[in-house]
């Protein structure tokens, strides 16, 4: 497939035609399909470096498939996909599995994340060399879901990891101090019968991690920061100059914990959204550099999950779809970040902590195809018809949101055309015809 | 009044005619005949995930005191998944036609989830619900506190003024958030004591004062003292290390009830601990109101009924 793209505006404000054949960017070429894209924005192909897909073992909540279908109309080109699949991503056959499938269906790439401990119960290494070094070479680890809350563990696994180039994603989250925890611990949750999830429990984690990372000289990656409290502990180890890098999802860049005042589910995620004064710490960290990355924990569910009382409902809620125009509304039009950092926190950043390949030189001659084109004008009620993946657990429904993809080109070939997913056999199809 | 779900909800017109409509009821307990025809062709259904006899016995005499007709639903052991069950049972009561729903839910916030949810269009009352609230026991308890005071000339009047300490568990008690905000909507002062692991993180914007001291709450002359039931198992999660100990710190014992002025009274919501959290001298003390509270608590459940499925509840058809 060859591709013109006429007037879009790139990430640094400059206006050209792009030109794609062959799966790359290339000078010029007599294009089958021209695309108009006055007035939209192309950003480098979006990357996840936290998503749940769910399979294999739940896939009533999502599959490889529709993950990435709900992956793709919300711009993403890549995403890694948790462990906490069954059985568990903690052997090279699973790993090897999930990344087949994501390659078949080919909206696109899926990159297994691999299970720090064995079935994901904290006691001893999964087989990380095994993941390593197998076909899916996974290149983070991550217990997601669970914290690696033994601190030899956590030790040996950021060493062991070392060996093979990786990095350990860190779900931080002192299980003691969270025992049965429903919401941000606060006024509001004692006035609301909440058992509190305190921001400590985090904090600490991070704090005992990053002192590891420095004393074993690893990199270390936290998941899903989400107190005002961990941005300090982060700005400190990196002035101390330790290798950690940290995300932040889309969600507690908006919301706050009054949602959970109405006892809706939708509302209920782990780690919980937190206090305002939270939020626009967050903000700032991004802004500054402190936290990396956003990344979106894309957590889908089936209805009954979610349609019963607040302390029966799973935790999670599903993101890809409104990630970018969520960071739209968070940061870009509160004038904090522009469009060349949206491109660095959710494509360049991310792909270069999971050692993506391809995202590193965005746009250049002979790079990847990796593109999506934003509508920066757009607005909408933002609905479950906006939603492709099967879980309808999103905390926006009904929340008006800026912007809208249009068009997602993964290496090279459309997934997303005319704001709606380009059909399954034929992006399969093109995926093989690249593969 | 459309559904009973928090005491925070409810202003001090509102509480104040639950209150008299109340004193109402009462009276028709003296009666020979205890039945009026208020709710006749009426349909409550009692829906009890977590077994509590107490509360669902007085709210089931209450709704057959009105003429009522009163289903009880014990989902408790059902074996359909947790989360299943309250919509399936909701659908399935609103197929039957319920009227008034009375729930009782281990999850705080069950009963909002229900009356915010579209399965069914019945008024719901909640008869407490997980740690947050219990409302028709603080109402109980405002009706007893305003009895005690002014007698058979409680009708029309708040607790302006009126100072009550709660003590024991507040951090994981329903009754003293129910009371806090009912206690405070009719003019009462609420003081809560408790050891620091008992106690919320934060009580920024509770109207009420906080201290560790029970001797001093006591000393202070309080019109009201409100033990909470304590549960022995916290010591496990190291509220406090043990039953004793919590005893001497924080329990209404004889010599405490003595320093008490003769006019103050004692409350407990049941079921009590006896020799925990007060002992039995304070339990059986004319300054005692335990059982009038149950007495009342009927009372009470009848005028929220009552307020809930009569006159200005909507008419069914």
């Amino acid at each position: 497939m060859s591709i013109r793209i006429i007037g879009a505006q790139l990430p640094d404000s400059t206006v050209k035609d792009l030109f794609v054949e062959n799966g790359v960017f290339v000078e010029e070429s007599s294009a089958q399909h021209i695309i108009d894209a006055s007035g939209l924005i192309a950003l480098p192909g979006l990357v996840d470096l936290h998503t749940h897909l769910r399979e294999p073992g739940f896939e009533q909540s999502e599959t490889v498939l529709t993950g990435s279908r709900a992956a793709a109309i919300g711009g993403f080109t890549a995403v890694f996909a948790m462990a906490n699949t069954l059985p568990v991503q903690d052997t090279a056959g699973v790993v090897e599995q999930v990344q087949s499938l994501g390659d078949q269906h080919g909206y696109v790439t899926v990159r297994p994340v691999g299970a720090v401990t064995a079935g994901l119960a904290g006691e001893r290494l999964s087989e990380i060399g095994a993941m390593a070094q197998s076909r899916a070479q996974v290149r983070v680890f991550s217990d997601d879901g669970h914290c690696v809350h033994d601190a030899l563990l956590m030790r040996r696994a950021l060493e062991y990891v070392t060996t093979f180039g990786g990095v350990v994603a860190q779900h931080a989250q002192d299980p003691r101090l969270t025992m049965g925890a429903q919401m941000n611990e606060s006024t509001l949750s004692n006035e609301l019968g909440l058992a509190g999830w305190p921001a400590v429990a985090e904090e600490s984690i991070i704090a005992r991690d990053v002192l590891l990372a420095q004393h074993v000289g690893a990199k270390l990656h936290i998941c899903h920061v989400s107190t005002a409290g961990s941005v300090d502990v982060l700005r400190w180890a990196r002035a101390r100059g330790v290798d950690v890098t940290a995300e932040v999802t889309p969600h507690h860049l908006l919301l706050t914990e009054e949602l959970a005042r109405s006892y809706d589910s939708r509302f209920k995620v782990n780690p919980p959204l937190r206090r305002d004064e939270d939020v626009l710490a967050l903000r700032e960290a991004l802004a500054d550099g402190t936290i990396d990355i956003v990344a979106t924990d894309h957590a889908p569910h089936p209805v009954e999950a979610k349609d019963c009382a607040w302390d029966e409902a799973a935790n999670g809620m599903v993101g890809l779809e409104s990630a970018l125009s969520v960071v739209h509304a968070a940061v870009v039009e509160s004038g904090q970040l522009n469009w060349a950092d949206v491109a660095r926190v959710l494509s360049s950043k991310p792909a270069q902590i999971g050692q993506l390949v391809g995202y590193d030189t965005p746009f250049a001659i002979g790079s990847p195809a990796n593109l999506t084109l934003y509508d920066p004008a757009a607005s909408r009620t933002f609905a479950t018809t906006d939603l492709r993946g099967k879980g309808m657990n999103s905390p926006y429904l009904g929340r008006q949101l800026p912007g809208r993809v249009i068009t997602t080109i993964h290496d090279g070939y459309l997934t997303v055309s005319d704001g709606e997913l380009v059909g399954a056999d034929t992006v399969a199809g093109e995926g093989r015809n690249r593969g | 009044m459309r559904h009973l779900l928090s005491t925070k909800d409810v202003s001090r017109e509102e509480a104040i005619a639950i209150l008299d409509t109340a004193e109402d009821m009462a009276a028709v307990a003296q009666r020979e005949v205890k039945k009026l025809p208020a709710l006749r062709g009426r349909t409550v259904v009692n829906l009890f995930f977590e077994d509590s006899t107490r509360t669902r016995v007085s709210f089931e005499v209450a709704a057959k005191r009105l003429s009522a007709d009163v289903i009880n639903f014990s989902a408790k052991g059902s074996s359909v998944s947790k989360g299943e069950s309250l919509k399936d049972t909701a659908q399935t009561l609103a197929a039957m036609g319920a009227d008034a729903v009375v729930i009782r839910h281990g999850a705080s916030g069950a009963p909002r989830v229900l009356a915010d949810s579209g399965w069914i269009d019945a008024g719901i009352i909640n008869a407490g619900d997980g740690t947050h609230e219990h409302p028709t026991q603080a109402l109980l308890d405002a009706f007893t506190i305003r009895k005690r005071l002014h007698g058979t000339a409680s009708r029309g009047r708040s607790l302006d003024g009126v100072s009550v300490v709660i003590v024991g568990d507040v951090l994981h008690s329903r009754v003293a958030r129910s009371n806090l905000w009912l206690l405070a909507t009719l003019g009462a002062m609420v003081q809560f004591v408790a050891p620091a692991t008992l106690l919320p993180v934060s009580t920024d914007g509770w109207p009420a004062t906080v201290t560790y001291d029970l001797d001093a709450a006591i000393d202070s002359g309080p019109d009201v003292v409100m033990m909470l039931r304590i549960q022995a198992e916290r010591m496990n999660d190291a509220f406090f290390p043990n039953a004793r100990e919590y005893s001497r710190q924080w329990g209404l014992d004889d010599e405490r009830v003595s320093r008490l002025p003769a006019a103050s009274i004692v409350m407990h919501p049941g079921p009590m601990n006896r020799g925990l959290e007060i002992s039995s001298g304070a339990a059986d003390s004319v300054q005692s109101t335990v059982l009038e509270q149950v007495a009342n608590g009927v009372s009470i459940r009848m005028a929220v009924l009552y307020h809930l499925l009569s006159g200005t509840g909507k008419a069914r058809t």
